[in-house]
């Protein structure tokens, strides 16, 4: 059988919204996935330390206050720092179009912004999970 | 409202309608959709008629403007007398970005400021805190000390205009920065009108920029409530706020129902200090959400004029001005789409309208770019544009409330208030509105709620014009604001200087006069005015009462 698909789902920064982040994880853990909510206020090296502890497939960052730069970029930063390339790193939220290719340039491998559907997010982390 | 025979005569005739007229009519034309619903989840009829209000008495339930249970209006003459105020909020970067956001505002017509604070302000950070790194100015403007303030508001004319700000959990201390800001200008504090949102509760249920435990929390409000009451006396110590918990996913009912109920606790809160309910009720004000189901909307407004008139004189308030419910409202930014945005405008449009056709006070629209980005000069200048053809082009503003006795309206309004009743009881049941947000019970029902509307957005049930029917394939092509990063580095140099150049031994004698008062039991806000006049850093202070009071750890809920 197939091993389940681990996401850690992770608010960092001081942003307090955290709808999105709450539908996504739902929606998630109801398409079959474990899913870790980290709650709110976590550095980038709290986000990478619970998903290394966690033995997480997918990272799925959620920023709607404006702080995906440089918080994003930092927890792929991190990442590689520990030697960690197997870990899926996705986000949304508030980002203006023209930063996506930007994060994605710094090694973010998907954005997905408002008014996504689910099933979108569900089936981008069931093709590109890395292992 | 009617008399029987009448009413008897009318249920005959829609008897009749139903049975030939309308069986009729759907067998060529069906409707469509087995039931209609508003976002709440209510079932709407398909007509309505006196039949649908007739256990409502006008003078009792309804009643007229000015007069109790408020439902067509706190004023006699609403906007044929005075308009609402046109609030903006706004705020990014540093204070001196912002103040020329003011200053260009206020050109334009705007009538009231509302101040957004970035997070690190929003959780009593200095910008040079470590959490604070990447959060500066970026959805709000950065207040760390009282030098911001000076500047944030330099050149604008603090006894004439009011001021609300969006702060709580560190509200005592920005609201104190204010003060003394303007007394250092020589406008005495009882001159100052505004309003500090200062609504902890809410925080804990919905937007989450809270650091103390429930219990010190509520020590404060209500210290800054009898603070104000005694010396600011112009001044809505607390904004009682349903915008977020409907923003966080809740429902109109909802935030109807979970608003009332924190209102009602920190009116409890108060009086068990010993407060006179009618010397701190008139400066208790509300914030609202305007949301798209139209009706509901104004339903919503209605009944939560009624529901509050009816629960102060409950708790023993004898003053007209004390059952009063004054509100502002903001349109609803999750209902925005990043996909065409420029379309936002018109839903900003019918929500605003939807909250003048409610009553309110006070009124913000959202501009079109904010899916995306903080609004640009351009959206926001649109935005504030909105509000000024309700006020003076569409005739709406010429009688007062126009909807009262549309059938539908008024059975909505009623139905508002059962349900929020409802709520009101689980929350009893469970203790209270404190113990029900440790329990997480408002979180989870929100959460439901939220999850609930986007499958049924997903599933095509309600539809979103760009998101999932009429989509476009295109290239997003709006202005977007961009928070300049050299503003942090400027931020950080001057809060570097300022503890450079103030009288370092005053700042510490006030921050452990505060710290000794804050473990006792003495109203703090004159500890703190003197924190800030001394320059104490925002940052500096929040560590004493944190020192103190511990910081709140949320149970975590999805």
């Amino acid at each position: 059988m197939e091993r389940k698909i681990r996401v850690l789902v992770a608010k960092p920064g001081l942003d307090g919204h955290d709808r999105g982040a709450k539908v996504v994880a739902r929606a998630l853990r109801d398409a079959g996935m474990e899913v870790i909510y980290t709650g709110l206020h976590q550095t980038p090296e709290m986000i990478v330390e619970t998903a290394i502890q966690e033995d997480a497939h997918v990272i799925g960052l959620s920023a709607l206050s404006g702080a995906h730069f440089p918080l994003f970029p930092e927890v792929v930063r991190l990442l590689k720092e520990r030697g960690v390339d197997d870990i899926l790193v996705i986000g949304g939220g508030i980002i203006p179009p023209e930063d996506i290719p930007k994060l994605k340039a710094a090694g973010v491998d998907e954005v997905f912004g408002p008014g996504t559907p689910l099933n979108e997010i569900v089936e981008y982390i069931r093709r590109n999970v890395k292992r | 409202m009617y008399d029987r025979k009448e009413l008897e005569s009318i249920r005959e005739r829609e008897r009749r309608w139903n049975q030939e007229r309308v069986k009729e009519w759907l067998k060529k034309r069906p409707e469509r959709a087995e039931s209609f619903r508003t976002l709440s989840g209510i079932e709407v009829k398909r007509l309505y008629t006196p039949l649908d209000i007739e256990d409502l008495d006008y003078s009792e339930d309804i009643g007229f403007p000015g007069e109790y249970p408020f439902t067509r209006g706190i004023h006699a003459t609403m906007y044929r007398g005075r308009l609402w105020t046109f609030r903006q909020f706004s705020g990014f970067g540093t204070a001196e970005e912002t103040n020329e956001r003011f200053k260009y505002l206020l050109a334009h017509g705007e009538t009231g400021l509302s101040v957004a604070f970035d997070y690190p302000t929003l959780y009593g950070y200095d910008t040079d805190h470590p959490m604070a790194k990447g959060e500066f100015g970026k959805c709000g403007v950065a207040v760390s000390s009282l030098e911001d303030m000076e500047i944030l508001f330099k050149d604008i004319p603090v006894d004439k205009i009011t001021t609300s700000m969006t702060i709580n959990g560190p509200a005592a201390i920005i609201w104190a920065m204010y003060i003394a800001a303007a007394e250092k200008r020589g406008i005495p504090k009882e001159k100052l009108g505004g309003t500090i949102q200062n609504d902890i509760l809410k925080e804990y249920i919905a937007q989450k920029s809270y650091i103390f435990p429930p219990e010190p929390s509520m020590r404060l409000i209500v210290d800054t409530i009898e603070y104000g009451m005694k010396y600011v006396p112009k001044w809505n110590t607390i904004s009682i706020s349903g915008y977020h918990i409907r923003e966080a996913g809740a429902t109109a009912v909802q935030e109807l129902a979970f608003t009332l109920a924190d209102g009602f606790e920190y009116v409890k809160a108060a009086i068990s200090r010993g407060l006179d309910i009618d010397k701190f009720a008139p400066r208790l004000s509300f914030f609202f959400n305007a949301h798209n189901n139209f009706f509901e909307e104004i339903a919503k407004f209605r009944a939560a004029r009624r529901l509050w008139a009816r629960g102060m004189k409950e708790l023993g308030a004898k003053k007209e001005r004390s059952l009063w419910m004054r509100f502002h409202t903001q349109t609803a930014g999750c209902s925005l789409t990043a996909q065409q945005p420029e379309i936002n405008v018109i839903r900003v449009t019918l929500q605003a309208l939807a909250a003048v056709l409610g009553g309110t006070q006070s009124l913000h629209t959202n501009s079109l770019d904010e899916a995306l980005a903080l609004p640009s000069e351009k959206a926001v200048r649109i935005a504030l544009r909105t509000q000024q053809i309700i006020a003076y082009e569409s005739g709406v503003t010429d009688t007062v409330d126009p909807l009262g006795g549309s059938y539908y309206v008024e059975w909505l309004t009623e139905r508002m208030e059962e349900e929020a009743q409802r709520y009101f009881d689980r929350i009893e049941e469970l203790g209270g509105v404190i113990p029900a947000i440790e329990k997480g019970f408002f979180q989870r029902e929100i959460a439901e709620s939220a999850y609930r509307y986007q499958q049924e957005v997903e599933r095509g049930e309600r539809v979103i014009v760009g998101v999932n029917r009429y989509v476009m394939d295109e290239e997003i092509d709006i202005p977007i604001l961009r928070v300049d990063e050299e503003g942090e580095r400027r931020q950080i140099e001057r809060l570097r200087r300022l503890k450079e150049r103030r009288d370092s031994s005053k700042v510490r004698e006030s921050l452990s006069r505060l710290k000794r008062a804050a473990e006792g039991d003495e109203n703090l806000m004159p500890y703190i005015l003197d924190c800030v006049k001394s320059y104490a850093t925002l940052g500096e202070t929040t560590d004493v009462l944190r020192e103190v009071f511990g910081v709140y750890k949320e149970p975590i809920i999805f």
